[in-house]
């Protein structure tokens, strides 16, 4: 039996239709994309010492809270670390080093405490990063999430390339704390003589014993892949990340179209040339990426005449992509920031208030960027040098994935005209430098002003407004 | 769109086609691997389909169809039997030949993808297509389908054997009998794609319809989407319901896009749908709707939650948007006709080209082909690209598809394809859609322009 339609309001911050009564919203069951998860996600990985578990784990976790996934990792060895104030050696992790196991149990059950704690209050994905190597931690794991009602996914990465695993300790596991007063040769015998405690009771995840778990197993740094029983959405994109990331050393390097007449006139958006100084900034940064020397770069612009007219000047094929388009200001589009206030001042108002979810009238919001650019990430993790010629808020957005930024910190990236960021993958994190191409350009960004209120008179609204024309 | 000012030599930059960035220079050839029954040509067609969808020049080669027309009639099983000389010439031959078709494909008609489908289940048939391919310059990717439930298998040969050509005059238990046998001829020389000895080649295996599965050198993209898309297929039995939102008020007037509300034959619409779906008494139903309040407006009338996705918006007119197609005739002729000229690529000025809705809806897509009975809410370009997907139908047939007002239609995958049921709830609405009018030259007078518009208030 049909029910009398609700009447609809529009949300003003994000222009979303909904449901209300007398004017104020209802609370509503729709969301605005594809509910990941009902049940909370525990992510569990699987693996002896120097196998990736935690570059995994750390980096699965910023993509998933870029995307709008809340997401946590839990690190065992860390909570380790907090119990056991200084490391000694190896001896601790002998499997007949009884002192040493009940320590451990104890951390992992003081973590999982934690995980309880973070899906109860908002997370929806945990990642339980430790070796799990035992069949036995895994029941008890497995078990914890039944009692809990939280789905389980293993991340179990194979490797016995000698070169590799002495690679990972070289690059993080020499500078771990556990090591901090001992040198190379001392740490490394000291770490491998660890890594074979684990060894005799490594019980891998078996295609017959745990052909109901859901899980992948990362085999050689990824050349191969064994998927069982992805139950979900989140599993399915969980997997099909994994399977594009990559290790190859390599940089990405992002920068803004040059400055554009609209730019010099203090008006947003738009799809206006280069000006005088936006060619002379392409100009240098074709003799850049020359000097640079980067083996088989790939120049990527958005479709909007000033990025192509950018890359344009360096003489090399690039590629094309719609989704690396300026945010669509809707009716605001061209607009001076001055204009905005004059025409639209509770528009300018909430923008303010939060602008990482407000959309434009009839245009987007950084959310919706967000989701946008998902794709040209998935590409850039498959890839290896490439440079992004794009936008102000899109670089926001590019930057926030690589550095791990919050919603909050991501819409206020400085991301200036004429200036190139050069990212390189080091360690679990990004290396950034950034280089000034040393060509005048006007200033685009606007500070989060002071009064955000939406009673707030002009003049305190256009503070943070950079100069202009 | 920007063009590049030396526009006479090979310009610097191309613009994709496709959804698929232009990484893949050379071509690919997929070629699928397993004894008889376990799904290849499913996946072959299903595979081809979408990627055809995504912009990617896809075609499939089928063997048994080739082998169909140098062997008239088929008498039984004994035509598969290993120690069978002259039909192992035959066969033989027919691989040949597919493969050289293939390759006419690949490098002369521009395809990009081809899809070999055969059971490719000894190690000399992989060395010959692994050859051809190096030959030729074409990537390789293996997709072997592995599968040893007697139920799903007995199911597939219901499916789609009994009612082959080959099957025509037998019965039923004749020809599942002689089929059996036929699978029997494969097993003793079946080698599956080894761990070890095939650890360098590129190739996915699919376990039990995809509870399982193994990856290996994934080389590029396209390889990765098409993993991923593997990855997310099902064959559980469901329907996809798709309809538009109930009649809007600029419908009534006439104009295009906007976010206007339901008209008072909308409603009733929704009340309408709403009573459809309570009797159709489909199990689990999940409800789709765009951001746009006149699909939220219509959803609401379920009664049921609902899910509302941004990539179900319709199609974004630019400077169009809210223009009746006189006015768009009045202010911008020109553009007008190039729509008419290519209406899948054109793009409105500030706004997006059906190519464009494509690359947006492959999300939905990817969804749809997860979730079970799902019923999506949505405009006239978006169930039209929706509904060519499922169709399987051409970018040139894709904008003039049928998508009325007030009509929902029920998909229902059935052995390689979609049963479709149209079903009207009987409600008055304005017709929306345009025919291509005779005329599509920029030079041509208004009234031939405004030919095919459909009448309005």
């Amino acid at each position: 039996m049909a029910t009398p339609p609700r009447e609809l309001t529009q949300n003003p911050l994000k222009k979303i239709w909904m449901p209300c009564k007398n004017g104020l919203p209802e609370k509503h069951i729709s969301q605005r994309k594809v509910c990941m998860t009902n049940c909370p996600t525990l992510i569990v990985t699987v693996g002896l010492p120097a196998r990736g578990k935690t570059y995994i784990s750390k980096k699965l976790t910023r993509y998933l809270n870029w995307i709008g996934v809340p997401t946590k990792e839990f690190n065992v060895g860390q909570y380790r670390r907090e119990c056991v104030k200084i490391y000694k050696s190896f001896e601790f992790f002998r499997p007949d080093n009884e002192e040493g196991l009940k320590i451990r149990k104890h951390c992992a059950a003081s973590a999982l405490n934690d995980v309880r704690t973070y899906l109860s209050e908002g997370g929806q994905v945990a990642v339980f990063d430790a070796t799990n190597t035992t069949r036995e931690r895994r029941d008890t794991i497995m078990k914890f999430a039944d009692l809990n009602g939280y789905k389980v996914f293993f991340v179990e990465s194979v490797c016995d390339d000698p070169e590799v695993i002495a690679s990972n300790i070289v690059q993080v596991k020499l500078g771990s704390p556990d090591y901090t007063d001992r040198n190379t040769d001392e740490a490394v015998e000291d770490f491998m003589k660890r890594i074979k405690c684990y060894e005799n009771s490594y019980e891998t995840l078996d295609e017959i014993k745990d052909r109901d778990l859901s899980y992948i197993k990362i085999m050689e740094v990824g050349s191969r892949y064994l998927v069982n029983r992805v139950l979900d959405h989140i599993q399915s994109r969980i997997v099909y990340y994994l399977m594009n990331i990559h290790i190859a050393p390599r940089s990405i390097y992002l920068c803004r179209h040059g400055e554009s007449e609209l730019n010099i006139k203090g008006r947003i958006g738009g799809d206006s040339g280069l000006s005088a100084r936006g060619k002379l900034f392409a100009k240098f940064l074709g003799k850049f990426i020359q000097e640079q020397n980067i083996k088989d770069l790939k120049v990527w612009t958005s479709q909007m005449k000033r990025t192509i007219q950018t890359a344009e000047a360096l003489g090399v094929p690039y590629e094309q992509w719609k989704a690396l388009n300026e945010i669509d200001a809707g009716v605001c589009e061209e607009m001076m920031y001055e204009e905005i206030q004059d025409h639209y001042p509770l528009e300018f108002a909430l923008r303010d208030q939060d602008k990482y979810r407000y959309r434009y009238p009839k245009g987007e919001s950084y959310e919706d960027l967000v989701q946008r650019l998902e794709p040209v990430i998935m590409e850039l993790e498959r890839q290896e040098n490439v440079l992004v010629i794009c936008h102000q808020a899109v670089m926001r957005c590019l930057l926030a994935y690589f550095l791990d930024k919050t919603a909050e910190e991501l819409p206020y990236l400085k991301c200036p005209l004429h200036t190139v960021l050069k990212l390189t993958p080091v360690a679990y994190g990004c290396k950034v430098e950034s280089i000034s191409l040393n060509v005048e350009a006007v200033n685009t960004h606007r500070d989060r002003p002071e009064n955000v209120d939406v009673s707030r008179p002009p003049d305190e609204a256009l503070l943070t407004v950079p100069a202009h024309q | 769109m920007a063009v590049p000012g030396n526009a006479i030599t090979t310009p610097l930059c191309y613009r994709p086609q496709a959804s698929v960035p232009q990484f893949t220079n050379s071509p690919t050839v997929i070629v699928m691997v397993g004894l008889p029954a376990r799904g290849k040509t499913y996946i072959s067609k299903k595979l081809t389909r979408y990627l055809n969808w995504i912009g990617v020049p896809t075609k499939v080669f089928n063997v048994g169809q080739y082998r169909r027309d140098a062997v008239k009639s088929y008498k039984n099983f004994e035509f598969f039997r290993p120690d069978n000389e002259e039909a192992m010439k035959i066969r033989k031959a027919c691989a040949v030949t597919a493969l050289h078709d293939v390759s006419a494909y690949l490098t002369q008609e521009q395809g990009q993808v081809a899809v070999f489908d055969a059971t490719n289940t000894t190690r000399d048939r992989r060395e010959m297509i692994l050859s051809f391919a190096k030959e030729n310059g074409y990537k390789v990717f293996f997709v072997e389908s592995i599968c040893d439930d007697p139920d799903i298998i007995a199911a597939n040969i219901t499916q789609v054997k009994l009612t082959s050509p080959d099957y025509e005059d037998c019965d039923r238990e004749e020809a599942l009998e002689d089929f059996l046998k036929r699978i029997e001829c494969y097993k003793t020389n079946y080698l599956p794609l080894d761990d070890e000895r095939d650890r360098s080649l590129s190739y996915i295996k699919i376990f039990n319809v995809g509870s399982r599965y193994l990856v290996n050198h994934v080389l590029d993209h396209i390889q990765s989407r098409i993993v991923y898309y593997l990855m997310n297929i099902h064959v559980t039995p469901r329907s996809i319901y798709l309809c538009r939102h109930g009649e809007s008020e600029l419908n009534v007037v006439g104009r295009i896009g906007g976010d206007s509300g339901l008209s008072r034959h909308g409603s009733k619409f929704a009340s309408a749908l709403a009573g459809f779906i309570q009797e159709q008494s489909i199990k689990e139903l999940k409800v789709w709707t765009s951001h746009m309040k006149r699909t939220i407006q219509t959803a609401e009338a379920l009664g049921v939650p609902y899910e509302q996705w941004k990539a179900l918006n319709e199609i974004d007119a630019g400077v169009c948007e809210e223009m009746m197609y006189e006015e768009i005739q009045q202010h911008y002729p020109e553009e007008f006709a190039l729509r008419d000229q290519d209406k899948y690529r054109y793009r409105y000025p500030k706004g997006e080209s059906y190519e464009d809705l494509v690359q947006r809806l492959e999300p939905v897509i990817m969804e749809l082909e997860r979730q079970e009975n799902v019923l999506v809410i949505c405009h006239q370009a978006v169930m039209r690209c929706l509904l060519a997907y499922f169709l399987d139908k051409t970018a040139e047939e894709l904008p003039y598809l049928n998508c009325p007002l007030h009509s929902v239609l029920k998909l229902t995958p059935v052995a390689y394809g979609c049963k479709v049921e149209s079903i009207f709830l009987n409600i008055e609405a304005v017709n929306t859609h345009r025919d291509k009018p005779v005329n599509v030259d920029v030079s041509r007078e208004s009234e031939e322009a405004l030919d095919t518009v459909p009448a309005h208030v």
